[in-house]
């Protein structure tokens, strides 16, 4: 449902059936709703079946990549012979997205049942939670929770009564967009400085403090106990267009937008609905010109594009940009692409981690030029420049961070060549397009 | 440096400090907790602070701060008794954002982005993305998260702040 | 042992086997091919942050750094095509817009790895606006002999890397994210570790400087002599850097088997007694209460005339510096007397070991050649040598500074000759004194404590009339038919390793740049 507005007819609720519920954030009141169910359904499984199931489902990594989840539960070790680690991807930090903060917020018993059964399918004992430093009111409702959680034997020595030991902490972040960055993520939780790592090795046999690790996105983790419940093949069945792309995923729109909050779709839900309908379209008097349907890493869509566009993995590649953590940030007509663009540029240029050369010294320069331009002083080789620089960034680095500043001013120059042309020809305008 | 330095970690702390640390393999992957910790209890981290973390966790205080620094939310020198951080990301931006950071510089005293206000009471900040663009614009005041502020709003909610 | 595993697959068109596991880079190293790199180094853990060695594998869908890459079965890799070339380019582009480009005033212009590539293969102009600021952060003092100017900084971090896992001393960092960060040190700390002098040459760029270097020299007008570490036991290989006559600085020189890439501050610092101008310039023969400067015929003459008409006890008193084929001849030319041979070896407690290099430490023998002395049946017996002095014969002092040595110990010798680089008072008692060359002026070998026998070539012309003490100690023995004289250093070491068996089958050549391991057991021959 889409938080803070009721549920809309065209929305599938699975995993936001109780956003808005503060009951449901108890024990009790999780317990009242059918939750822990799952877990003590999928403590009786075999862990190898577990896998099995999520794999049916066709669940993929809500977090960006989309790397299908069973799959990479598979990666670990099957014969445990050193200690085995879940991390569960709090840093939500991607531009446009706050899908995770509200699945924390109102269902953290959820996310807890969630981690547990994974922890099981990948014989972890311990778990980590890695929440991004801002987002205190969570970390709050999480503790309680955790706390809750070990109080009634949830958690601890003898989880769910299974004998086994079961352990989840939370770790708190400090202001770092790359630590969602699963391997920065590690280096993070073990009080390193959050650089991403190269890979190999990868994580499933050398990651957190060395030892085979499974990271996923809360919204990953969150649909598991839904798939042991009802089933693989109920999931699987919640596809509108890619039989690839399957399950419900909570849409985060905001920008320009009447009705900005987090829309739980199935998969291949077209765009423009979402936009139109469920959302309101723009605001009174505004016509939509762009959108970024996945987090501010993706490639932007020009309005005809994202009118067209059917939201599942697939859907997006065919528009040229990613599904990635299903951020849609919208842009009406008085928005100026020219400072938007420059303004993630600058995003990028403070997140970077520092490592890699093209990112560290691209995502700066990036910015310089976008800002000569913005103050009337560009020149059209500038253009040119920007998009080698781009190419130059992408690619080539440890992470995606560069790919992901290259990504929207490629998009940008080429949908919008006409903004930037305007500011370089007619110099600054003496009253700037509003940005607001 | 003339104050003498109080350290962070002794009675209640330590113990807290020895319960987190039960939690991770490493001495090293307390730093973080560790270092929220100090901020709680000095309202930033000094070099001096660094190296009192190095002593505990068994680093050393150059590895700490180079920790310190990358991590944005810890404050490399004293800030205002409210710590305003706007987010200003795109998505906010879009939303009017930056009228919301003036009406804080001013409504605070501050003056400008990062200066504390001549009553020491505000510092003000632009953030990057608060992971709460649908809510924009989101102000992260201390710890308190608050959704929707609007410009007109700031001097109201300054006064719960006083 | 099953053999290694061989890999086999091409790189610039260049076929080429290497061990499994190899590295790409170090695998194009060995097919001729040097993939441009700056993070990188084969002393120091993987960073792969550079992204300088970015190279074209066939079939790979982007291109991948050799740096972190294992090599694999017919693996096809282009470092000159198109795709890597611009990757390079741009990766230098982007070094140099922050760089600030003082190259006439930067130590390392001449051998800085960024004016190489760039010139190499980077564009001739920047793109990158000129009204654009660069950053900008003032010169640092790190402590210890190390300058850091971090406008130069390519943030390679070879030097946190060197310190927190080589020195294993985390005193650097990498301070702050983005385009702002920088090498930083806590207040509380400085670079002073006994090895730290490493980060300077381990800086691919003018960043980390050497205090002691500062603008002595430029890097084009120095000639490189392979060498020894004079500094302790250890054997580290190093160059000797000269400009002229003057030894300006010691780097070290690559032995995997001794100290891998570095060598420690303390030995850096030996480069000072290499030039010291208080050196005996000529033969010195005494006459009456003072010594009287006189031809090489001369003094030699004399030096042969007073061992000829001596008999039964004699002393040798030598320094732990002296070659092993001085040492060696020396014992020759005392072979007839009842001798009793000594090195007197200066011991400073404690060792500073460089712990991610097992077996390898500053040593508490602040001396090169104390194993070679030892196997040539020297004794570190001091105390004994001085106390076998009054009566002796005759005693010959080959450049220990007969420091508390008593004056009337030295007086009670029927012949002092003395062989040395410098006069110290005490010496002034002796018949003659032949001056000899230093380290940095000769050819020869040291043992080091390990028992590797290595070898130092001459860097620099001797002051005056000083002479090589191999060639000194041969002149004295050909002049009294024991042996001699010697047009080398290898002449005498061919001979050495007649007489000594634990010098058996070897040769200059066969000891080449990197030393060679000598057997166990005691020599035998002379004196035995």
């Amino acid at each position: 449902m889409g938080y803070p507005h009721p549920p809309h007819p065209k929305e599938t609720v699975v995993l936001s059936q109780y956003f808005g519920d503060p009951e449901a954030r108890t024990y009790e009141g999780w317990v009242k709703r059918g939750g822990y169910q799952a877990l003590e359904q999928a403590l009786a499984m075999d862990p190898a079946r577990v896998i099995e199931v999520v794999k049916e489902s066709g669940l993929r990594g809500r977090g960006g990549a989309g790397f299908p989840t069973g799959l990479k539960w598979s990666f670990m070790p099957k014969e445990k012979k050193r200690p085995h680690y879940l991390c569960c991807n709090a840093d939500e930090s991607e531009p446009g997205t706050f899908k995770d903060r509200e699945i924390m917020r109102w269902t953290p018993h959820g996310l807890i049942e969630a981690c547990a059964i994974a922890q099981h399918a990948i014989q972890a004992e311990v778990a980590y939670i890695y929440i991004r430093g801002e987002f205190t009111e969570p970390y709050r409702i999480l503790a309680q929770a955790l706390q809750e959680a070990y109080r009634r034997g949830v958690l601890g020595p003898n989880a769910m009564g299974s004998g086994r030991r079961l352990d989840i902490y939370l770790h708190r972040g400090a202001g770092a967009y790359i630590c969602g960055e699963e391997t920065a993520l590690m280096n993070s939780i073990e009080g390193r400085r959050g650089n991403p790592r190269i890979r190999p090795p990868f994580p499933a046999a050398s990651g957190l403090f060395g030892m085979p690790t499974t990271i996923n996105n809360v919204e990953t983790l969150a649909a598991v106990p839904h798939i042991i419940k009802r089933g693989a093949a109920w999931y699987k069945s919640l596809s509108l267009s890619s039989p690839k792309s399957t399950g419900t995923k909570l849409f985060s729109v905001c920008g320009q937008i009447r009705r900005p909050g987090n829309y739980e779709l199935t998969m291949g839900f077209p765009l423009k609905e979402l936009l139109y309908d469920l959302c309101g379209g723009p605001r009174p008097g505004r016509t939509l010109k762009a959108c970024i349907p996945g987090g501010s890493s993706v490639p932007i869509l020009d309005r005809e594009e994202a009118e067209s566009c059917l939201l599942d993995y697939e859907g997006c590649v065919a528009k040229g940009t990613m599904l990635g953590s299903g951020g849609v940030i919208v842009f009406d007509d008085s928005a100026d692409m020219v400072y938007q663009i420059m303004r993630l540029a600058r995003f990028y240029a403070h997140e970077s981690c520092a490592q890699c050369t093209q990112c560290r010294e691209g995502t700066a320069w990036t910015v310089r030029i976008l800002q000569r331009i913005l103050a009337g002083e560009g020149d059209f080789k500038d253009l040119d420049l920007l998009l080698d620089l781009a190419e130059q960034m992408t690619g080539k680095t440890i992470c995606v961070l560069s790919d992901s500043c290259a990504a929207p001013v490629v998009s940008g120059i080429k949908k919008f060549r006409g903004e930037f042309e305007a500011y370089i020809k007619n110099g600054r305008p003496a009253r700037a397009p509003a940005r607001a | 440096m003339n104050q003498t330095y109080q350290p962070v970690f002794t009675g209640e702390r330590k113990r807290e400090l020895d319960e987190i640390l039960k939690r991770y393999p490493t001495k090293r992957a307390a730093l973080l907790p560790a270092l929220w910790m100090v901020q709680r209890a000095h309202g930033w981290i000094s070099d001096r602070a660094m190296a009192e973390v190095a002593e505990v966790l068994e680093l050393t205080p150059a590895y700490v701060k180079g920790v310190v620094t990358f991590y944005t939310m810890y404050h490399q020198h004293p800030v205002g008794q409210h710590f305003i951080q706007v987010c200003t990301t795109t998505p906010c931006n879009l939303c009017g954002a930056e009228r919301v950071v003036e009406a804080f510089l001013r409504h605070t005293g501050c003056g400008e982005l990062g200066a504390t206000s001549p009553d020491g009471k505000y510092t003000v900040i632009e953030v990057e993305c608060l992971g709460a663009c649908g809510f924009a614009t989101p102000v992260l005041i201390g710890d308190d998260f608050i959704e929707g502020v609007t410009p007109e709003q700031v001097p109201e909610l300054l006064r719960k702040y006083a | 042992m099953a053999e290694t595993e061989l890999v086999n697959l091409t790189i610039e068109g260049l076929p080429v086997s290497v061990p499994k596991g190899t590295l790409l880079i170090e695998a194009a190293k060995q097919a001729g091919v040097m993939i441009p790199h700056y993070c990188y180094h084969p002393g120091l853990p993987v960073a792969g942050v550079c992204r300088m060695c970015l190279v074209e594998i066939e079939k790979a869908p982007k291109l991948q750094i050799a740096c972190a890459t294992q090599v694999a079965e017919g693996m096809v890799v282009h470092v000159l095509s198109e795709k890597a070339r611009s990757a390079r380019q741009g990766v230098l582009e982007f070094l140099l817009i922050n760089h600030p480009l003082d190259c006439p005033i930067c130590d390392q212009a001449g051998e800085c790895e960024l004016q190489d590539f760039v010139f190499q293969e980077g564009r001739a102009r920047t793109r990158y606006t000129p009204t654009y600021p660069k950053r900008f952060n003032p010169v640092e003092d790190f402590g210890g002999d190390i300058l850091y100017v971090p406008n130069r900084c390519i943030l390679c971090t070879r030097c946190v890397r060197f310190m927190d896992e080589v020195a294993q001393h985390p005193v650097l960092n990498v301070s702050e994210r983005g385009d702002r960060a920088y090498i930083g040190i806590h207040p509380e700390q400085r670079l002073d570790h006994p090895w730290a002098g490493n980060v300077v040459d381990l800086c691919p760029v003018g960043s980390l400087l050497s205090k002691d270097f500062l603008h002595k020299a430029r890097a084009w007008e120095l000639d490189k002599t392979a060498s020894i570490c004079t500094g302790c036991s250890q054997g580290c290989n190093v160059n000797l850097d000269t400009r002229g006559d003057v030894v300006v600085r010691i780097r070290p020189r690559p032995n995997l088997e001794v100290n891998r890439y570095f060598m420690c501050d303390h030995g850096r610092e030996q480069y000072r007694r290499m030039n010291r101008g208080d050196r005996i310039e000529a033969p010195l023969i005494e006459r009456g209460s003072e010594l009287a400067a006189v031809t090489w015929d001369h003094a030699l003459a004399e030096a042969a005339r007073v061992l000829k008409g001596a008999t039964g006890e004699a002393v040798a008193l030598v320094s732990p510096h002296a070659s092993t084929e001085a040492l060696f001849l020396l014992r020759r030319l005392l072979q007839r007397f009842s001798l009793t041979a000594a090195v007197r070896v200066e011991r400073v407690p404690g060792e500073a070991p460089l712990p991610g290099v097992p077996g390898l430490a500053l040593r508490s023998e602040r001396a090169p050649n104390v194993m070679g002395a030892t196997l040539l049946g020297y004794r570190e017996a001091f105390e004994e040598a001085v106390e076998a002095l009054p009566g002796a014969a005759v005693a010959v002092v080959l450049e220990d500074g007969l420091d508390g040595v008593p004056a009337q110990a030295l007086a009670g010798v029927g012949h002092l000759i003395y062989l040395g680089t410098r006069l110290p008072e005490a010496a002034r008692a002796a018949r003659v004194v032949l001056p000899t060359t230093n380290v940095a002026e000769e050819d020869g070998t040291f043992v080091s404590r390990d028992r590797r026998i290595q070898r130092y070539f001459q860097a620099k012309p001797a002051p005056g009339m000083a002479r090589p003490a191999w060639w000194v100690l041969g002149e004295l023995l050909a002049a009294l038919g024991q042996g001699g004289p010697f047009l080398s250093a290898s002449e005498v070491f061919d001979w050495l390793s007649r007489e000594e068996a634990v010098f058996g089958g070897l040769s200059y050549d066969r000891l080449g740049t990197q030393g060679v391991v000598l057997p166990e057991g005691r020599p035998a021959g002379v004196g035995a």
